[in-house]
């Protein structure tokens, strides 16, 4: 082409024009306020709208929470101290920092002990909610649960080493079983190899009272320490429980459909406090005459049921989820009810509905809150007890409650972060 | 299974009980059901046997009795002589008066903020995002607690009302906020007031016929009929002249100061308030979500399409993105409102008598009938959750996509 | 192997659910530790220190209690309950015995089938409002806004009260006493009414005591004492003259002073019968001989715990009233030992 034009113009450019700089009103800052905040009338008035609220708020909030006070003994020190500006007293969080956290009645000298069971409880669920961490920490997380038990409630190490001991004699028991007799008679082999060892660890400990670790009455439990206790007991309680009433919902026989409905749709049915109420005042009826269940213990059970329904329907949704062919695979395979539910069901509709579970657990935690109505010195039980009937802080309630939102509000959107996140990466594998 | 020939017909053996599948399903279910029945009768008994052991007994002669306390918000006339099963009922009507108030409040603000969390106004969808993840990470019981705490510490007695140069005053002299409640204006119907409000009720009615006719002749002749004056028209001018016509027979009655409290008009409690407020904002929180996931889940091409027709933003939304999103938004709203109905039961937590107040709380406490107070509390939610299930399956059903 | 595993399991779910209901002193002694019912909290009469360790009125019963069974004041579970749970931790065995200013009424004793085994208070309701509002009677409440605590008789005697004055009242219904306190001095409330004993000791926790005054009228009668279940009449018995032990203890001047002076043996044989150093009284109980001598000096005579928890000389400042000893005018009266 250029050689049969090159004589006919006089000019020709033979480089590129470089690029213009686009017009200042479409760039940078400029242009991205423009189009989002004034992009109409209607849009400025309501970028104004919210500018002024914004800033008045910052300007109310803003020197209350940073001027404030925080190392006095009482609210009027604190007030003496402000002499009339309008500041927030947050020595009330210093002063109550240990109940706050673990509760009244907790012997501040294991303090040490909740504390080193929260870290590690971030370790071992590290490889159950991150695909990515090695396999082998799992068996930290298997560990965890006696070791939390022991670190928090203290006693003789031997009844959380033969519960492990119990669950890993059931494993051994149901492997074997199931190679030889089947499903069925493994299970039962499983359970009744679990009872034995229990039942040989409840000789010895009793025989063996010595304790490394001081015992703590689960009575003494309270504060935030409480909340998370029951959050996570209860959630990973109820997920084994939910899969079999999910499964139990999902079956074709009549009689066990029935009774997973009914007591699913009971206890969805009703609100969480009805059943706190029934731990508190008629559950201790229905066990037999002299025993005993603390009001913790009691409280778990409650909670775990209400959170196993809402886990089973969730499960029960992903479940339904799955395509019919890989029931019928399962089953041209010839592999039986057990086998394809374990093997090849199961682990693909827990795997969609993990973000499910992790949106009930998260409602769950804040339902734990509940437990102060029936007198329990949660976090927010010990803010509406001790806290603010003593003479010292009476007339407080700001400073407090802000303290309560913000530990809910990290835990509560940290894990529903993390569900989000997992969710893009489950969506991923479905492209 | 099932389309397997059968097995040549032979003995039946015990052992095909575990082993043959035809079988397995009836010995499974067989275990459930003995087991089921023995661990219930197992609680059963244990229960009888701590009750015969304290000698007490199950009765429900307790409802009859004098109730003996006096409720503070009454729907229905109540007095402290009235019986338990009144003060029941008193608290099962003010668990829907919150829960109601609650539902309609939480929508109204869960739709706003769902639908300004999607506007491409940048500033006003981060407060709204701001708004959803404050209030949905946070248990319901503090924002409760917070609402109650903050007003009653905050606003003024009534007593400040009081005196020559008060040190709060009323709002239009009509309401008045208190560290005790809201005090409003309420109506006094006089002679005649029947009429009006009959009136009122028609033209209310009228409004939605014209928006009807006006919509069908625009889907016949595709005539536009404005609607925004006319409806108001419709609404306003038969009442007002009924109003003067019949001599005024509605007036309001303001609270006044009297004694130790306000006098008159309406007066809505703090634990209402706190409930009512707390309750719509957390669960408009959550209804604010799936009013996203509602728009969102409509494809982006019925927008560029109803935009290719060139309707307005406004017009966009309301007729052509809403209609469809609400098939998606639906189902988790209802059941956010058996959520409202089941978190009002906190009321307890501020004194609200609500049916866990007054049934699960002072019936309960006074008679010592835990369990039947209990069985029947349960019974109340359970009955208002599977009627409000059995609505959402019915709209379900009629909302389904028809195929064909 | 299948077999012996199944009848294994079988054997231990049977063990781990018999274990049978026994006698409470039988089950407290076997226990090392009696669970005591308490209040959450109202200062003065149970209300944990700042250590977490329990002080009162009605904690002293307790541990009094506690050192006669089990010889150790310390060995006491204190279980918190609110009006609601307080009867239910009670019939279901979950506490011993309940200290937690409950009154005594027909239907409790009759209905509930509990067993009052005395009354270390005499009291009764009245109202607490502000200096400022000029009110010196009951009867001008009319309308007035009341704090209750509920899940006690308080709120049953004010429905009576106001009924029968023929005036009316805005009732705000609190689950715990100290939310209703808060309610009632952020002026939410013009009255707080319960317990005068219990007025008393929570306006001495007030920023400004003097600014709220306790209305004259008492409504209602209001015998407040430790409870047990209907039924086991030895573990009444113990709760019963341990309570007794400490009235009749001030009545005869056994204080924790001289207490170890005078179990050396007296002249009064009623000393040396309830101190142990004569006759057989701790045996009849099922008990040793110096029961009586260990509740006492647990925490002091009937006198010297009020005087110590909720006397004139603490910030509660209660007077003794009716519940001096009969000798001086008081209604605190303890059968004889013998």
């Amino acid at each position: 082409m250029s050689d049969t034009h090159a004589q006919s113009v006089a000019f020709v450019r033979t480089t590129e024009i470089p690029p213009a700089p686009p017009p200042t009103m479409e760039t940078g800052a400029i242009k991205w306020i423009r189009e989002n905040l004034f992009s109409s009338v209607l849009n400025t008035v309501l970028t104004v709208l919210a500018l002024y609220f914004v800033i008045r708020g910052v300007i109310a909030v803003g020197p209350w929470m940073l001027n404030g006070v925080w190392n006095t003994g009482s609210l009027r020190e604190c007030r003496e101290v402000l002499d009339g500006t309008n500041a927030a007293c947050w020595s009330v969080l210093t002063e109550r920092w240990n109940q706050l956290l673990f509760g009244f009645k907790y012997p501040p000298e294991f303090y040490w002990r909740p504390t080193v069971a929260f870290v590690l409880l971030l370790v071992a669920a590290a490889p159950v909610l991150f695909n990515a961490l090695p396999r082998k920490m799992l068996i930290l997380t298997a560990i965890y649960p006696f070791l939390a038990y022991w670190l928090i409630w203290g006693g003789t190490i031997i009844t959380p080493i033969f519960a492990a001991l119990g669950f890993v004699a059931a494993y051994f028991a149901f492997t074997n079983g199931e190679r030889m007799y089947g499903f069925f008679l493994g299970l039962v082999a499983g359970v009744g190899a679990a009872l034995i060892t229990w039942f040989i660890g409840g000789i010895i400990a009793d025989a063996m009272p010595g304790s490394m670790l001081e015992a703590v009455p689960s009575r003494d439990m309270g504060g935030f320490m409480l909340n998370m206790i029951l959050g996570t007991v209860c959630v990973s309680l109820s997920i084994p429980l939910g899969i079999v009433l999910a499964l139990g919902r999902q079956s074709n026989m009549p009689i066990i459909k029935g009774i997973c409905v009914v007591f699913i749709e009971f206890v969805r049915g009703v609100p969480l406090i009805t059943l706190l109420f029934v731990a508190n005042v008629v559950l201790a009826y229905f066990f037999p005459p002299g025993t005993n269940l603390d009001l913790i213990l009691r409280v778990i059970i409650m909670i775990t049921m209400f959170s196993a329904a809402y886990i089973a329907e969730v499960i029960r949704g992903g479940l339904a989820a799955l395509p019919k062919g890989q029931y019928e695979a399962a089953d041209s395979l010839g592999l039986d009810y057990a086998q394809s539910m374990r093997l090849i069901i199961l682990p693909q509709a827990l795997k969609i509905s993990i973000p499910g579970i992790v949106n009930v657990a998260v409602g769950l935690f804040k339902d734990t809150t509940l437990v102060s109505v029936i007198s329990m010195f949660d976090l927010v039980g010990m803010i509406r007890g001790p806290i603010l009937s003593s003479t010292d802080w009476t007339g407080i309630y700001w400073e407090v409650f802000i303290f309560a939102i913000v530990l809910f509000f990290v835990v509560c959107y940290g894990i529903s972060q993390y569900s989000q996140w997992l969710e893009r990466q489950l969506a991923t594998d479905h492209r | 299974m099932s389309t397997m020939t059968d097995p040549q017909p032979q003995g039946f053996r015990l052992g095909m009980l575990i082993s043959d599948t035809r079988y397995r399903s009836y010995t499974f279910q067989f275990i459930a059901l003995i087991l089921l029945i023995v661990s219930i009768a197992y609680l059963i008994s244990n229960l009888f046997a701590n009750l015969a052991a304290n000698g007490l007994d199950i009765s429900w002669a307790f409802l009859g009795e004098p109730a003996g306390y006096d409720i503070n918000q009454r729907p229905i006339e109540y007095t402290s002589q009235s019986t338990h099963a009144r003060a029941s009922m008193v608290g099962a009507i003010n668990t829907l008066i919150v829960a109601f108030l609650a539902c309609v409040s939480a929508t109204v603000l869960g739709v706003i903020a769902g639908v300004l969390r999607l506007s491409n106004n940048w500033i006003v969808s981060k407060l709204m995002s701001a708004y959803v993840e404050a209030f949905r990470n946070v248990p319901v019981l503090i924002w409760i607690l917070i609402i109650f705490l903050a007003m009653s510490n905050a606003f003024p007695q009534p007593r400040a009302f009081r005196g020559e140069t008060p040190d709060a005053t009323m709002l239009f002299d009509a309401v008045a906020f208190t560290n005790r409640g809201v005090y409003v204006p309420s109506f006094v119907n006089g002679a005649g007031s029947a009429i009006f409000w009959l009136v009122l009720l028609a033209s209310i009615i009228g409004v939605f016929a014209y928006r009807r006719y006006a919509k069908n002749l625009l889907f016949k002749t595709g005539k536009l009929l404005p609607t925004g004056w006319p409806s108001l028209a419709i609404l306003i001018v038969p009442s007002l002249l009924m109003y003067f016509v019949l001599g005024q027979p509605v007036t309001l009655e303001y609270p006044e100061l009297k004694g130790f409290n306000f006098q008159g008009g309406v007066h809505m409690r703090l634990s209402l308030i706190a409930l009512w407020f707390a309750l719509a904002i957390y669960t408009g929180a959550f209804i604010a979500e799936n009013v996203r996931a509602g728009i969102l889940a409509i494809s982006k091409g019925q927008t560029e399409a109803a935009a290719a027709l060139g309707m307005r933003p406004g017009r966009i939304m309301n007729l052509v993105i809403l209609p469809q999103a609400l098939r998606v938004i639906i189902p988790p709203l209802i059941s956010q409102y058996l959520n409202i109905t089941k978190n009002s039961s906190l009321a307890i937590a501020v004194g609200y008598m609500d049916i866990t107040g007054t049934l699960g709380g002072i019936t309960l406490n006074q008679t010592g009938r835990a369990i039947e107070s209990i069985l029947l509390l349960m019974l109340f939610y359970l009955i208002i959750s599977l009627s409000i299930s059995a609505i959402m399956n019915v709209y379900n059903n009629s909302v389904k996509l028809k195929e064909r | 192997m299948k077999k012996s595993v199944l009848f294994g399991a079988l054997a231990a779910a049977g063990m781990t659910a018999g274990v049978a209901g026994a006698a409470t002193l039988d089950d407290v002694q076997a226990r090392g530790v009696m669970n005591c019912g308490v209040t959450t909290g109202v200062p003065g009469f149970a209300e944990p220190d700042a250590n977490g360790v329990w002080q009162g009125f009605d904690v002293a019963v307790c541990r009094a209690v506690a050192a006669a069974v089990l010889g150790d004041s310390t060995a006491v579970e204190f279980v918190p309950t609110t009006g609601k749970t307080r009867f239910t931790a009670l019939a279901s065995g979950e506490i011993d015995m309940l200290a937690r200013n409950t009154t005594w009424t027909f239907s409790r004793d009759v209905d509930l089938k509990f067993e009052f085994t005395g009354v270390n208070y005499y009291d009764g309701q009245g109202f607490m409002v502000p200096a400022s509002l000029g009110v010196t009677s009951a009867a001008e409440l009319d309308g007035a806004t009341v704090c209750i605590q509920t899940g006690t008789t308080t709120e049953l005697n004010l429905a009576d009260f106001f009924r029968s004055n023929n005036i009316t009242y805005e009732p705000v219904p609190i689950e715990t006493g100290s939310e209703a306190v808060q309610l009632f001095l952020a002026g939410s409330c013009d009255v707080y009414t319960t317990d005068r004993s219990a007025l008393a000791a929570q306006r001495a926790n007030f920023p400004a005591p003097d600014d709220f005054v306790v209305l004259p009228e008492v409504v209602s009668k209001e015998p407040l004492g430790p409870l047990v279940r209907h039924g086991d009449n030895e573990w009444g018995d113990i709760v019963r003259w341990t309570l007794n032990a400490l009235i009749t203890a001030e009545e005869l001047g056994v204080t924790s002073d001289n207490i170890e002076e005078l179990s050396a043996g007296t002249n009064n044989p009623e000393i040396n019968r309830l101190l142990g150093s004569e006759g057989t009284l701790g045996e009849m109980l099922g008990l040793d001989a110096e029961w009586a001598k260990r509740a006492i000096a647990a925490g002091g005579n009937y006198g010297e715990v009020f005087e110590g928890n909720i006397g004139a000389a603490t910030n509660i400042g209660l007077a003794r009233g009716l519940n001096a000893q009969w000798t001086d005018g008081g209604l605190i009266y303890s059968p004889p030992f013998r």
